[in-house]
């Protein structure tokens, strides 16, 4: 159908049309966070784009409004990861490509919005790889990443032990508890994060309520250094995370067919042969979204290793960090960022994929 | 030809595989099954029929192991099952949900018991192959669950619990998503199997022709009871309650007061070729009569040629006897028995049977003595019925009456018992169509028919005036427990 056809091009049109809106939106933003008047440029570019999507939009027949309207609820999303994934990272890819200098903000070279698009081509022109290969210069970068993605791992592994059997455990419970049971998983989020690993460290410290209850108990004589140590780091991820893991693993094993075990009992498996015949390869979807969802945000972990770590952690959040606040080496620091990037989107992808295959097997 | 009727349940020599001794199973206070007691013997087709949550997969579960009885006991081969955990017991069950294992291939879902049973790689491909070819489900084998269709899944599950090959098969509406086709086939592969293996199974199924095909036993439960436990025939021809009567097949249920029949005259005598029951009989009889009287009769030395000469050789070339039907009800269950009744032949000319009826019918039905009279409604002659025992005399009582027992007619047959109606509604079969007729009172009956023969009855339609009969022997008197 031709009207069809017309319409659907019509809607692509009315979708670039407000990306375009909210693209030119964000890059003023940014040039006001950044105290740069907007030019000229920003505010025609935008009443320009505007008036477009204005155009469309009146030439548009009513059902294909609605339908646009029902795109849009689609595109939204897609907006969103624009303007506050892809946008900033393009500014803190710019940053890294750039030097540093003694200026505000601190780095060379500036766009100029007073020479137009000239002014583009300069900009381009003065960046460069430099950053980058400082890193590897240093071997505390890529020491700090080892450790970051040795510690993430570790600590992962720990969620997941600690995780899949409670997870179970809630999955088991009788139906009625569950819900209770789940709002005591998320209760903590109810606490603002930082206020969390303060407390933590409340709890760990040489003088904190853990080592004065083990005292008291007459386990031991002296307290154990836990805070500012790696163990610290461990619990505090683990800690923090667990909900992350327990959610996905309790949604798979939650749906899971109870008579499925059933039949495995009935086809001769022992109580522990089902479970790692059955109930096991039936939650690995929720293991592998658990393990990414604490994997990830660990990588990048910042808060946890510099309030419970102490000096001795090393962790790439934490030296970028030090970086960006200490020694404003921002161009420096957004390389650090680049890479920790590059080196997630390799899990991220992973899980990706991961997902779509659930998706397709729970069909 | 001697072939033993298998009926381990008649021999008291015979131990029987399972026996539920008082079993009763509470979900709280709601009773699923209510002081049960049943023997069950190898080698059976044990089928369970019921109305929907009466009780019958809370039956196997306890079976399979999945539920304790929460009184009485479940012996297994004498053993009792409760000593057995579900994994150690030679029992497989195939699941109402099928419960099939979704991260499996169809492949895998048949290997997984004999893979845990240890049996060696090859035995278990050549017995999935088997299983999957006995299930028609080659094509599919490396296919996961969710990528069949429902048919094939329940073929799926078939399969798994077929593959182990164990002592006891307990399937949970094993065909209930098959075609017809392919459900009639795979019941005769089940009673093949049945055959070879010497598996007992024990088979929910809603399908009462399913039922009435594969088993050797059927019992029929209510609200967690077993109500009637009896071979197929038994259970349709010889119900021991009405909500069995009902439960199996159509009824026509008639209630009334029974009252004992008064003696009648000696039966009818000579009787030289049985007599017909209903009007499709007569009409046979008669088509068959005129036949014979056109074709050429042999004489006396003709007959005598054929004994002699040619029968030995060529074996019987002509019928002494001229056909006739058989009786549809050979032996009414009480009173005078067919052996007992006085000998035909010898007086052929008895007094004609001043029972004839006050109506105007020219020859007297053969109405068997003895038996009940059931006063049922004001306005319309009590309904005869020569077997109904006795002792039911001054109760209320429910006539069962299969509508295939039912004739119908334009014209007034002369039978035990005569109802007259109008033909509501006629539900064409394909081989049989069921007629709903009203009677004056507005009670409604079915009556089937077959479709075999051009004759009047194919001119019966809606609205027609008709009569409907049947034979003293054609129903079953129950007790009205209602
Ligand atoms: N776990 C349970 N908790 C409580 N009640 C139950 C439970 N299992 C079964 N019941 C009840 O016991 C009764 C018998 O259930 P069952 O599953 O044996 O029925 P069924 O005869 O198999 O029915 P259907 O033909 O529908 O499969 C039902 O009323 C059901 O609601
Ligand atoms: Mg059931």
């Amino acid at each position: 159908m031709s009207t069809g056809i017309v319409s659907r091009g019509q809607n692509t049109a009315l979708g670039a049309a407000l990306i375009a809106v909210a693209v030119f939106g964000a890059l003023v933003a940014a040039a006001l966070w950044r105290g740069a008047a907007p030019g000229a440029w920003a505010v025609t570019g935008s009443l320009a784009g505007l008036a477009g999507f204005l155009a469309l939009w009146t030439r548009a027949g009513s059902d294909q409004r609605t339908s646009f309207l029902g795109a849009t609820v689609i595109g939204l999303p897609y907006a969103w990861l624009l303007a506050l994934f892809l946008v900033p990272f393009a500014i803190v890819l710019k940053i890294s490509l750039s030097d540093v200098a003694l200026a505000r903000p601190p780095y060379m070279p500036q766009y100029d919005p007073a020479q137009g698009w000239a002014g583009v081509v300069d900009l381009v022109r003065e960046l460069d790889f430099e950053n980058f290969v400082f890193l590897t210069t240093d071997d505390l970068y890529w020491k700090a990443y080892l450790s970051s993605f040795r510690i993430a791992a570790i600590a992962t592994a720990c969620t997941l032990l600690i995780g899949y059997p409670i997870a179970y455990g809630m999955a088991r419970a009788p139906k009625e508890w569950q819900a209770t049971l789940l709002m005591l998983v998320i209760l903590p989020f109810w606490t603002s994060f930082l206020i969390r690993v303060y407390s933590l460290m409340g709890i760990l410290g040489n003088e904190g309520v853990l080592n004065g209850a083990l005292i008291r108990a007459g386990l031991v004589s002296e307290p154990i250094q836990i805070l500012n140590t790696q163990m610290a780091v461990y619990i505090g991820i683990v800690y923090t995370y667990l909900p992350f893991m327990i959610l996905p693993i309790y949604a798979a094993l939650e749906k899971m067919d109870e008579s499925l075990l059933e039949a495995a009992e009935d086809l001769g498996c022992s109580r522990l042969q089902a479970f790692w015949l059955v109930t096991f390869p039936l939650s690995r979807g929720g293991i592998i979204a658990g393990c990414f969802l604490v994997f990830i945000p660990t990588m990048g972990e910042f808060v946890i290793p510099s309030l419970l770590g102490g000096a001795g952690t090393l962790m790439i959040g934490k030296v970028l960090w030090e970086e960006f606040f200490n020694n404003l080496a921002w161009p420096q620091a957004s390389a650090v960022a680049v890479v920790l990037l590059l080196i997630l989107i390799i899990p991220i992808v992973l899980f990706q994929r991961s997902e779509e295959k659930a998706r397709e097997a729970g069909k | 030809m001697a072939q033993t009727v298998f009926a381990p349940w008649n021999d008291p020599e015979e131990k029987p595989l399972i026996q539920f001794r008082n079993v009763t199973k509470r979900f709280g206070d709601f009773t699923a099954i209510d002081r049960l007691t049943q023997d069950i013997y190898a080698r059976e087709f044990f089928a369970l029929l019921g109305p929907s949550g009466c009780g019958k997969t809370t039956l196997m579960r306890m079976l399979a192991g999945f539920e304790r009885p929460t009184e009485g006991q479940i012996l297994l081969g004498g053993q009792d099952l409760s000593q057995i955990p579900a994994n150690q017991r030679s029992v497989n069950m195939m699941f109402q949900s099928y419960a099939l294992f979704p991260h499996l291939t169809v492949w895998d879902n048949i290997a997984f018991g004999l893979k845990r049973a240890k049996k060696p790689k090859a035995e278990i491909e050549a017995r999935v192959k088997e299983m999957l070819r006995l299930t028609r489900l080659e094509q599919f084998a490396s296919r996961k669950p969710h990528q069949i269709s429902g048919g094939q899944r329940q073929r799926v599950a078939l399969a798994r619990s077929l593959a182990r090959a164990p002592k006891l098969l307990l399937l949970d509406e094993p065909l209930g998503a098959l075609d017809k086709k392919l459900r009639e086939e795979t019941q005769f592969e089940l009673m093949d199997i049945q055959e070879k293996t010497g598996t007992t199974f024990i088979i929910v199924t809603h399908d009462q022709e399913e039922a009435m095909t594969v088993a050797s036993r059927v019992a029929v439960m209510d609200h967690g009871r077993i109500v009637q436990v009896d071979t197929p025939d038994r259970i349709y021809e010889a119900p021991n309650s009405v909500y069995v009567a009902d439960f199996i097949g159509d009824v026509n249920l008639f209630h009334g007061v029974a009252k004992s029949r008064a003696e009648r005259a000696p039966a009818p005598a000579a009787r030289p070729l049985p007599e017909p029951e209903t009007p499709e009989a007569e009409d046979a009889l008669r088509e068959m009569q005129e036949e014979a009287a056109r074709k050429p009769q042999p004489t006396a030395l003709g007959m005598a040629l054929h004994d002699k000469v040619l029968a030995p050789i060529v074996g019987k070339w002509l019928d002494q006897q001229p056909k006739a039907l058989p009786m549809p009800d050979p032996a009414p269950a009480t009173g005078v028995t067919e052996a007992a009744a006085p000998a035909p032949v010898r007086t052929p000319d008895a007094p004609q049977a001043s029972a004839s009826t006050p109506t105007a019918a020219t020859q007297p039905p053969a109405i068997p003595p003895g038996g009940l009279e059931i006063h049922w409604h004001a306005g319309q002659p009590p309904l005869v019925a020569s077997n109904g025992p006795e002792a039911l005399a001054g109760r209320n009582v429910v006539l069962s009456l299969r509508p295939e027992k039912i004739s119908i007619s334009k014209e007034r047959p002369t039978a035990a018992n005569v109802l007259q109606g109008k033909v509501i509604d006629i539900a064409y079969l394909g081989n049989i169509s069921t007629y709903y007729v009203k009677l004056a009172d507005g009670t409604m009956v079915k009556a089937q028919a077959a479709n075999t023969r051009r004759i009047s009855r194919r001119g019966i339609t809606w609205e027609d005036t008709v009569w409907l009969s049947f034979t003293a022997t054609a129903g079953v008197v129950l007790e009205d427990d209602t």
